[in-house]
């Protein structure tokens, strides 16, 4: 049961009984040791007081005086004074109604015929005190010495009830201590508590979404702390980053060698395809020339053959191959590229932003490039939201062409953007499913990258193309 | 008879009185005139016992100002705790007079002289009470007592010893061993304590100081019951041995005597609970004389069938 709460209750908790515990031990030995000095203190008073009392009371024990041996031991108060004569009766008591003059000590109850047996084993000049815990009170009995010979016992007797207030006392001052202690040091456990279970709690929260959730979705903040604890926490950090990257890596690497792996069947087919179509199409040419021409053949043969250049375009569509052709790109070309989308984007009523960063011409070749281009801004005019908008921003960075586009259209998920690039993909109607992956094989020729970031209101392509290892 | 004395005084009073005044005066005259000055600066030493509450020390001050006042020489007042000690300073002559009780006045008749006798409720008699706890509802006579322990005065009391050892002697018992334990208190007030606290299951006090103890002190007197009370005795009288000369006798005598007619005397007459003081005869004690000659009797042969109504509680 206790094993399940949270380090967060159990560490204050636990701390919180260790105080207690602390408080209670430490009280109990005070009031242990005060009432061990109350007594002693007692003992030692009543040693004092009582030497006194017999060397007075010597002289009317002597004389047989019993009322000057009254006068000495006459008191107010709970505390009684017994002077037992040789013979161990009582000569005279401070209470003579309680303990009649010529008593036996053994007739005056359990308590004092147990004191008598003390007394005759005890036997030496010496005081001593006798307590038992069912006793009504605590005896000092006093030998009453003269000339190295007892004449008497002097007997002290105190309630039990002398100790309770100095107890009560001693409990209440402790107890108030131990009380103020904890008002303080409870609130600093709870604290301290916190202090080390929340990171705990928290690191063990966030592991436990591990393998259940997706990474990104773990958001833990390590503490700053330099500590087991703060260690702990960078380097589940640091590993749940790594795991992130790891992730990412092996996701791109499928993305991409999917990608190379249609690219090699899509070039496969194509050049299979393309042998026996470039044959076909020869024979229809051949035919044309030299064959005979009825109107019946000649429309069949015009059907045959505009099958068979569909079928050449669309081949040829996937066997995008970089033309060997050496117009290098110029900021003009990115103008043109941006009349074609003009007049696309003004029937949606879009805001156009079009940011061209290039001020002389790039070592690249201008026709992929314009592909390129051609093809994301019409994506992005066609996601973007009706009366929305669309950015485009060329620039030269570090070596590179970095082309960025994006739209404030719907959002695209994870598991589409893994199958983006792959042709006949399209998630609208009246596309050919080939525009990205035309542009997707353009960058892997230019040993380019190309990215797709999609949040909440804003997809984002970013191709960047390096220029001096143009192809 | 005893009306008899307390008259007496009082006629020799009225008859006296100024030439006791004349007296007086001469005394003094003759005094500051005589060679004799030396002992005007003597304190005049007064043995005081505890017949009286001798402890009322506020009492005792006023009352010594105002004898100094008036004998002109200073006064002393000597206490001891025993009646034994004061009678001893008496009889060696270290003190001059003293407050003493009628049993030593009886045995030392021969060597002091009466000097004056309070006057109690209209006489210069008192009694002897025994009591009892006030939570003893049985006792009715002092032969109940026997086995218990009893608390008398002093040895040298006649109510606080004598009394009830004649009682017991009369009643055919040995004083000496009737009880299991006695003790001597050696004061009155003292007795009227160890009896209130159950130190002692009886007691003999004097009534005088019981009666006054009631008066001034009713919460430590209740606590004790009287079972009965002696027949009247002599009061403890003033005496002073013969070292005084006569003059000095006189003069005490006379100031003593004229406490009651001086609104401080009587202011102090109150204060000790009584009406005033008498000259007073030795006749006074002869009960006393009769109970002391008892016990000697007594301590010879056991008498037999022998009671006397009066002399017994």
């Amino acid at each position: 049961m206790f094993g399940r709460i949270s380090l967060r209750y159990k560490i204050p908790i636990n701390l919180s009984l260790a105080i207690l515990l602390t408080s209670l031990v430490i009280g109990g030995v005070l009031i242990w040791r005060s009432y061990e000095e109350v007594r002693n203190d007692l003992f030692r008073s009543s040693v004092e007081l009582g030497t006194v009392l017999a060397n007075t009371l010597v002289a009317p024990l002597k004389h047989d005086d019993v009322w000057r041996a009254y006068q000495v031991l006459r008191s107010a108060g709970s505390r009684i004074f017994i002077v037992l004569d040789e013979a161990n009766r009582v000569f005279v008591s401070n209470k003579p109604a309680q303990f009649t003059m010529l008593s036996e000590l053994t007739a005056n109850g359990p308590e004092l015929a147990h004191l008598q047996t003390a007394i005759d084993r005890h036997g030496s000049l010496t005081p001593f005190f006798h307590e038992r815990p069912e006793d009504a009170r605590v005896y000092v009995v006093i030998p009453v010495v003269d000339d190295g010979i007892q004449i008497a016992n002097l007997i002290i007797g105190y309630p039990h009830s002398i100790f309770r207030p100095h107890l009560i006392n001693i409990a209440r001052r402790v107890g108030i201590t131990s009380l103020i202690v904890m008002l303080f040091l409870i609130p600093i456990s709870w604290w301290i508590g916190k202090q080390t279970a929340e990171p705990l709690a928290e690191l063990s929260e966030s592991m436990s979404r591990v393998g259940r959730e997706p990474l990104v979705s773990i958001d833990y903040q390590p503490s700053e702390r330099d500590d087991e604890i703060g260690h702990l926490g960078q380097s589940f950090s640091a590993m749940i980053q790594e795991l992130d990257e790891k992730q990412n890596l092996e996701r791109q690497v499928i993305v991409s060698e999917r990608l190379a792996a249609v690219g090699r069947l899509a070039a496969g087919v194509a050049h299979e395809i393309n042998n026996p179509l470039g044959g076909m199409i020869n024979a229809i040419n051949t035919y044309r020339r030299f064959g005979r021409t009825d109107p019946e053949t000649d429309k069949t043969v015009f059907l045959l053959e505009r099958g068979l250049r569909q079928i050449h375009e669309t081949v040829s569509a996937l066997l995008v191959e970089a033309r060997q052709e050496r117009h290098d790109l110029t900021p003009e070309d990115i103008e043109d590229v941006r009349l074609l989308v003009q007049s696309d984007a003004q029937k949606k009523g879009l805001h156009l932003v079009w940011e061209n960063k290039l001020d002389r011409p790039l070592s690249l070749p201008s026709t992929p490039v314009r592909q390129v281009l051609m093809n994301l801004s019409l994506n992005a005019v066609e996601a973007a939201k009706q009366a929305g908008q669309v950015t485009l921003r060329v620039a030269r960075e570090n070596g590179l062409l970095e082309i960025r586009v994006s739209n404030d259209g719907l959002t695209v998920s994870n598991e589409a953007i893994e199958r983006l690039f792959e042709p006949f993909v399209h998630d609208r109607p009246g596309g050919t499913g080939l525009g990205l992956w035309v542009t997707y094989q353009i960058v892997q020729q230019f040993n380019g990258e190309i990215f797709v970031q999609s949040e909440e209101g804003n997809t984002c392509f970013m191709v960047r193309l390096p220029l001096e290892h143009a192809v | 008879m005893t009306g008899f004395y307390t008259e007496g005084i009082w006629r020799m009073h009225a008859y006296c009185r100024i030439g006791l005044v004349l007296l007086a005066l001469c005394i003094v005259l003759s005094r500051s005139g005589a060679a004799d000055e030396g002992r005007l600066d003597t304190p005049l030493k007064i043995g005081l016992t505890p017949v009286f509450l001798d402890n009322k020390l506020s009492i005792l001050r006023i009352w010594q100002r105002y004898l100094e006042k008036r004998l002109g020489r200073p006064v002393q007042f000597v206490h001891r705790q025993t009646y034994r000690e004061i009678i001893d300073l008496l009889l060696t002559q270290e003190i001059q007079s003293a407050w003493i009780c009628g049993f030593p006045y009886v045995r030392y008749a021969d060597r002091f002289t009466l000097l004056a006798v309070p006057l109690y409720q209209g006489e210069p008699l008192y009694q002897s009470y025994l009591i009892v706890p006030a939570g003893d509802r049985k006792t009715k006579h002092i032969t109940d007592l026997q086995g218990k322990v009893f608390a008398y005065s002093d040895p040298d009391s006649n109510s606080g010893y004598l009394v009830p050892r004649v009682a017991l002697r009369r009643a055919d018992h040995n004083p000496d061993t009737f009880f299991s334990r006695t003790f001597f208190a050696w004061a009155h007030y003292d007795v009227v304590l160890a009896v209130a606290e159950g130190l002692a299951d009886g007691g003999a006090v004097d009534g005088y100081v019981w009666d006054t103890l009631l008066r001034f002190h009713p919460e430590l007197a209740k606590r004790t019951r009287i079972v009965n009370k002696s027949k009247k005795f002599g009061f403890p009288p003033l005496v002073v041995n013969h070292t005084l000369p006569e003059d000095d006798v006189r003069l005490l005598r006379y100031v003593m005597l004229k406490m009651k007619d001086e609104p401080d005397g009587v202011a102090m007459l109150r204060e000790l609970n009584l009406d005033s003081f008498v000259a007073g005869t030795p006749e006074l004690y002869e009960g006393i004389k009769d109970n002391v000659a008892y016990m000697a009797g007594a301590e010879l042969s056991v008498r037999q069938n022998q009671s006397s109504v009066q002399n017994t509680y």
